[in-house]
């Protein structure tokens, strides 16, 4: 029975995403197009995976190799509200994969007990909306453990996944990013993926990470974004931005989603503009890879910095702040911030509310036409 | 929280649809109709909703917490130090009782020493413990010294219990460089990896679902130990303590959650803290076995601790033990408690009903104690805490560059060049900095 029920289930699975694939594709229009990475060979053979796979992957890998590697979260047992995982309560057990109460303050303080008593938790937040009842425990209590301690206590053996950034038709809480907030709180790692490769390797590296790490996927890249993703495992290191494009006029920086709408920003304006923007995918929000950027600005003097978040007090400001003191001398033009509004995420404005290709693509004019 | 996503289908595969489906596939909603069909009445006589077990009543009626009867406190000695109930005596050693007494008194004599030096402005700031080293070290006691203990702050006798030393008490309370927190938490902020007590945090009620999450580690390690959390009755009121009362219940987590009422949190009153039978009577509503004990019977709190270690280990669940006692000092050296209560209140928990006073009668009947044990005690232990006071406020505290250290694993770059700066800045002006009081810089 049960294994009629398996396979029953997985077909259905097969079946409903092929619908909801084809449905969403035909109803709703995506605000980016995404590019698939390489694999690096390094890496071994690879497969076919979306984002959520791909999450699903490291997971398996994760609780493969680590016997105390734990997940848990408001219904992750049956496979997830967005899949991420599937199966694994089937091969790994109830007592390692199962669900929680729903209260997000019991679940990221569930976590650090358990980190504290030696085991990996694998937190999940169903939405990054919903992370603020665990402020608390984040900010309070898992980013200072080890500091306040002495060293005598931490909680490093945590990880809390929450999907994160728009999706088309979230309003104001099921889009939200919150990097900006945790930005805020040294003793934490906040860390975003642009595709399945990264998720997966910079996944695995949260969690053997040895310090308290919040992982933001972007929920709208969990189907829209499919590549080769190395089938075993592999790790990509944290704090280390990618330059995705190199470029000699403009600097772009941005994470998550927004890094595609920025790949197509740089091919309009070589198009239209005849300027050449270098992309940059900061991939950890805290501590960020000063290096990487700080290089780039330094070599291009324009400087455009876009996330979905709202522009007062987010990380770009963080960013604008540190370029202009350390590449000073540098800098051709005034930083430009193209974010979100300063409103609450909005249901039927979201064309309006983003920061998308053609308001990036002026903000790369102002800075060359300046 | 609610989640719109479920009801809403967003991108991912709709939650109630799928399990729909899945139940189709499976046969379970056809059989399910069927029975439905054959035998509707069946069903009404018993609920078969989901989310209760319970029978029908055909008489509306409202249970009425009012109307019922306080949870008893369990007690084993009374006031004069004489065993109630000799089926209950839990029949512990002399050195055992003469350790509680010691560790009680000890703690005390701690506790004033450690106030007073902070009215003397030689300490930032201190709590103390009076009227409740009870249910420190009758808990304590019944503990095996690897179960992980989670505190809130008032629970130095714990630690005292485990072999905390007056050194270690003294060092973190002046944060001077033997300090095992180095300095950066401010005083009765205690932790020992090595004694399995987890480090005080200030936010209130923090630690106790961190606790549940610890116990279902050590249930997953199979080592047959337990974590304990205490708390008091103000910090219950947190949604931390919901949350780690629901989650250790749902998880099968072998925790004891150990409330101390002392009646006020800072100058709140308990009746403006809750309206139910004190937090007891919460334990039922998750699915906890619960006990309430007398917190200045040494022995009731043992007894009663030990009996909920062994039901966390041999059921796999948690256990609610709320002990019953005042707190006599003040909230902290902060707070004048004259301001919200009588004199005459605080002196009669202090004279009439204390937890080191029953504990000394019951060792004057046994003819374990008398007045010149209790007079030499006095002395060597004042002069035991006057030393390990006189040592710590001599030492000097950790180098100021210890500052950035363990924040995370490794100093990341950005932080390595601002502990540059603080280090280049401070050289170059040290006479405006006590650079005397602390260990050199690197």
């Amino acid at each position: 029975m049960s294994q009629c029920g398996r396979m029953k289930r997985s077909e259905q699975n097969k079946l409903i995403w092929r619908k909801r694939f084809v449905g969403t594709t035909a109803v709703r229009s995506v605000h980016f197009s995404y590019v698939p990475d390489t694999p690096d060979p390094k890496h071994g053979s690879t497969t076919r995976m979306n984002l959520f796979q791909s999450i699903t992957s490291a997971l398996d890998v994760c609780l493969g190799k680590d016997p105390t590697a734990v997940i848990f979260g408001e219904d992750v047992a049956f496979g997830g509200v967005f899949r991420c995982t599937v199966g694994l309560r089937d091969k790994y057990g109830e007592a390692r994969v199962f669900n929680s109460p729903l209260s997000e303050q019991g679940i990221v303080a569930f976590g650090i007990g358990m980190a504290i008593a030696g085991s990996t938790a694998i937190a999940e937040i169903q939405f990054a909306d919903y992370i603020f009842p665990a402020f608390d425990q984040l900010r309070n209590e898992a980013a200072m453990f080890r500091y306040r301690t002495g060293n005598q206590f931490d909680c490093g053996r945590l990880t809390v996944r929450a999907p994160c950034m728009a999706v088309g038709h979230g309003a104001l809480y099921h889009s939200q990013s919150v990097e900006a907030f945790f930005g805020h709180c040294p003793g934490l790692k906040v860390v975003i993926p642009r595709g399945p490769i990264q998720a997966k390797g910079l996944l695995l590296s949260c969690i053997r990470d040895e310090n308290p790490c919040i992982f933001f996927e972007p929920k709208i890249l969990y189907r829209a974004a499919i590549e080769e993703v190395p089938t075993g495992d592999y790790e990509l290191p944290l704090s280390k931005a990618s330059v995705l494009l190199e470029g000699s006029d403009v600097t772009l920086i941005g994470w998550g989603t927004q890094v595609h709408v920025l790949r197509e920003v740089a091919a309009m304006a070589q198009d239209k503009l005849n300027v050449s923007c270098e992309l940059i995918d900061l991939c950890t929000i805290l501590p960020w890879d000063k290096d990487t950027v700080l290089a780039s600005a330094a070599k291009t003097g324009r400087v455009l910095i876009s996330h979905e978040a709202p522009v007062t007090m987010g990380f770009g400001a963080e960013l604008a702040a540190t370029i202009q003191s350390e590449c000073f001398l540098n800098l051709e033009a005034p930083i430009e911030r193209v974010c979100g509004y300063d409103t609450p995420f909005p249901h039927v404005f979201e064309p309006f509310y983003m920061p998308d290709k053609w308001r990036c693509l002026e903000a790369v004019k102002r800075l060359v036409n300046f | 929280m609610y989640c719109l996503a479920r009801a809403l289908n967003l991108i991912a595969t709709n939650g109630t649809r799928f399990n729909v489906q899945k139940v189709a596939a499976c046969g379970i909603h056809h059989t399910f109709a069927q029975q439905g069909s054959q035998s509707t009445a069946r069903y009404e006589d018993k609920p078969e909703f989901p989310g209760s077990r319970s029978r029908y009543v055909h008489k509306l009626e409202f249970l009425d917490p009012d109307s019922q009867e306080g949870i008893p406190v369990y007690r084993v000695l009374n006031r004069e130090g004489t065993i109630i109930d000799e089926s209950q005596d839990p029949k512990l050693s002399r050195a055992i009782v003469e350790k509680m007494y010691h560790d009680m008194t000890l703690l005390n004599t701690m506790d004033r020493v450690l106030y007073e030096s902070q009215r003397q402005g030689r300490i930032s700031f201190y709590m103390t413990n009076y009227g409740e080293e009870g249910t420190h070290v009758g808990s304590a006691a019944a503990l095996d010294s690897k179960d992980l203990i989670f505190g809130q702050y008032r629970e130095a006798g714990v630690l005292m219990w485990r072999g905390y030393t007056l050194d270690q008490f003294m060092n973190q309370c002046y944060g001077n460089q033997n300090d095992l927190g180095k300095g950066r938490q401010m005083p009765v902020h205690y932790g020992s990896r090595d004694l399995n007590f987890v480090t005080i945090s200030s936010p209130l009620a923090t630690q106790m679902p961190q606790a549940s999450g610890a116990a279902y580690a050590l249930k997953l390690q199979q080592k047959g130990l337990v974590a304990i959390c205490f708390f008091g009755e103000g910090a219950a009121s947190e949604g931390d303590a919901h949350a780690a009362l629901n989650f250790a219940a749902v998880l099968d987590c072998p925790i004891i959650f150990f409330c101390r009422n002392n009646g006020y949190a800072i100058s709140t009153p308990t009746k403006d803290q809750y309206r139910g039978d004190g937090i007891a009577a919460r334990g039922r509503g998750y699915g906890i076995p619960t006990v309430r004990v007398d917190g200045n019977d040494v022995f009731a709190v043992y007894n009663a601790t030990k009996a909920a270690r062994d039901i966390c280990l041999t059921q796999n669940r948690p256990v609610l033990i709320e002990a019953m006692t005042y707190r006599i000092g003040h909230h902290s050296t902060s707070d004048d408690s004259s301001a919200y209560r009588s004199v005459d209140e605080v002196s009669y928990w202090d004279q009439q009903d204390n937890p080191i006073t029953r504990l000394r009668h019951f060792m004057v009947l046994q003819k374990w104690w008398n007045d010149d044990a209790e007079q030499n005690w006095k002395m060597e232990s004042r002069k035991m805490v006057m030393k390990a006071f006189a040592e710590a406020e001599g030492r000097k505290k950790p180098s100021p560059d210890s500052m950035f250290h363990d924040v995370y694993t490794d100093m990341h770059p950005s932080l390595k060049e601002q502990m540059q700066a603080m280090k280049k800045h401070v050289t170059e002006h040290k006479e405006h900095y006590p650079l005397e009081q602390y260990d050199k810089m690197t």
